[in-house]
């Protein structure tokens, strides 16, 4: 709820009076979305942040149960929209569990290499955003440089840049575009020769590191009790790429590492989504000369039909781990839909880290969770 | 010692500056390099994808026939409603009662790109068009009727 801005005069209480409460949002360019927090101020020290959701609710999971299983997919784009492939995915692969069809292997290494790159540009967008967070401005274009340079390559071959609808059960929607390799390689070569850029601008630079270092510290306990995962609780040392403990289609013969760090702090996380980035490159490399043939979807009747049951997939999005529960009543439509999201767990874990700090360190903390708000709200 | 670490702090800082700054002087000095698209004076040059999913049309040769058989597949498979296929019964030659479509609606403000109805289409009857300019100073504008007037089903299309 809405709270006025005030200084608690409230002398029976002891210990708040004097304390000041402020709104940030819910239309705030810090908060990248409508995301409302009432903040408790002592002075300039936090003293509790409270998120207020709803501003962006749409009821997606509501909806999808409306719609068969070959419409729901495109509807989750619209939850995190800067993975919006890789939600696709996770929707497609708790489909064909339920199916029990067998995904050609081209549309396996297809999805894989796709994945790869909208996380590459999710954490492309993240930087450049993070960047201008602290007040640094052109980072965003450089940023948008290389990411650019991905949109072009989806929308060559998915004919749309950021909500895709790419996946359908089965496979892929469409064969790549003839001139994706090239593309793509010319992604890896602009890619290594700009990423030092990154290191120069930001990483190495010492006003951006005093505000990320030892602020908003998450121990391992913590990021495991709130439910913390992806590059946020990788940042705290805890291991939590689905890809690596629950491999879905190829992942498991891939060559690539978990990043870890055990600091903890902003900076932690920063590094975490850097070193990921090139991880999926070294995914994308392994993969763009070994593309099998053959077919890019598997044979699936047209109207589907899951058997009775529940399904449940997982997978590793931009921002951590992506649940999709479907409960089927032997119908057209799912019973229930229930999406766990990983912004939500991860904004929940904001009030922890945040007390005891100060005001402008909160939204270089928010930057590091990357809260996306539609993924939160749904 | 205190003093030398402090020093070497001061270096360190304002070298990490100094990296930052070369940057934006080499982008400042090599204006080749920068990539900005200068819409919508590029409008000539601007080329999309030919999948790029701008809106849905319908293919119509020459003789202003379509391929369309009013099978309500795509209107099926669409999730947000947004087409409405108005069937009619044309009387042929022979004196049978054919089916055919009268309207194709299709709401383009309803439309998320989805290109679930293309893939639906068992004649290949629709596609989709690369524009991307669709604003427009009444929303009535954005209900379009994508079978052009007169047109008729090709010959032959089951
Ligand atoms: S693209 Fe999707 S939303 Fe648009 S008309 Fe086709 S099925 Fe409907
Ligand atoms: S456009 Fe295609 S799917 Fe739609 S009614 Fe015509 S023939 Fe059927």
């Amino acid at each position: 709820m809405y709270r006025q801005t005030e200084i608690i005069k409230d002398a029976s209480q002891p210990g708040i009076e004097g304390d000041m409460v402020i709104n940030v949002g819910p239309q705030h360019p810090a908060t990248h979305g409508v995301l409302h927090l009432v903040i408790t101020l002592n002075g300039e020290t936090i003293k509790k942040v409270e998120p207020h959701l709803g501003y962006i609710h749409r009821s997606i999971e509501k909806m999808c149960e409306s719609l068969s299983y070959r419409q729901f997919i495109y509807v989750t784009s619209r939850m995190d929209y800067l993975s919006a492939h890789i939600n696709n995915h996770a929707c497609a692969l708790c489909v064909e569990k339920g199916l029990q069809v067998e995904i050609p292997p081209r549309a396996q290494v297809i999805r894989i290499l796709m994945d790869e790159l909208t996380r590459i540009a999710s954490h492309e967008l993240w930087w450049g955003a993070m960047a201008m967070d602290l007040g640094a401005f052109t980072p965003f274009f450089h940023a948008f440089r290389e990411r650019e340079t991905i949109n072009d390559i989806m929308e060559d071959t998915c004919g749309a840049r950021l909500t895709m609808n790419y996946i359908v059960p089965g496979g892929v929607m469409a064969d790549l575009h003839p001139d994706f390799q090239k593309k793509t390689k010319e992604f890896i070569q602009l890619y290594k020769r700009k990423i030092h850029e990154y290191d120069e601008l930001v990483t190495g630079n010492i006003i951006f590191q005093n505000r990320m270092k030892g602020i908003g510290y998450l121990s391992p306990e913590d990021a495991v009790s709130y439910g913390c995962t992806g590059p946020t609780a990788r940042g705290s040392g805890v291991s939590s790429d689905i890809r690596k403990l629950y491999p879905y289609e190829i992942y498991d013969k891939l060559e690539f590492d978990e990043v870890l760090e055990s600091a903890g702090d902003s900076f932690a996380r920063y590094m975490i989504r850097i070193g990921e980035m090139q991880q999926s490159i070294r995914i994308i490399e392994q993969l763009i000369d070994n593309i099998p043939e053959g077919d890019f979807q598997a044979k699936t009747k047209a109207v589907l039909k899951l058997p009775k049951g529940e399904y449940y997939s997982r997978v590793e999005t931009a921002r951590g781990e992506l649940g999709v529960y479907i409960v089927s009543e032997n119908g057209t439509t799912p019973y229930r839909i229930k999406f766990r999201s990983p912004g939500f767990s991860n904004l929940s874990v904001l009030d922890h880290i945040a007390r005891g700090s100060k005001l402008g360190d909160l939204v270089a903390m928010m930057g590091t969770l990357d809260l996306v708000i539609p993924d939160i709200d749904r | 010692m205190f003093i030398v670490k402090y020093i070497k702090d001061v270096w360190n800082a304002v070298r990490s500056l100094l990296k930052g700054m070369r940057r934006t002087g080499y982008y400042f000095t090599h204006h080749k390099e920068i990539i900005t698209q200068q819409y919508p004076d590029n409008k000539d040059t601007l080329h999309l994808p030919e999948r790029f999913k701008g809106e849905v049309v319908m293919l119509h040769d020459e003789n202003n026939e379509h391929l369309c058989t009013g099978c309500t597949a795509c209107e099926l498979a669409c999730p947000n409603a947004t087409i409405k296929i108005i069937t009619k019964f044309d009387i042929t030659p022979d004196g049978k009662k054919k089916k055919a479509i009268d309207k194709f609606v299709y709401h383009l403000e309803l439309c998320t790109m989805c290109n679930l109805c293309i893939i639906a289409c068992p004649t290949d009857a629709i596609k989709m068009a690369q524009t991307f300019e669709h604003s427009v100073f009444d929303r009535s504008e954005l209900t379009k009727i994508l079978n052009k007037p007169g047109s008729k089903i090709k010959e032959g299309v089951e």
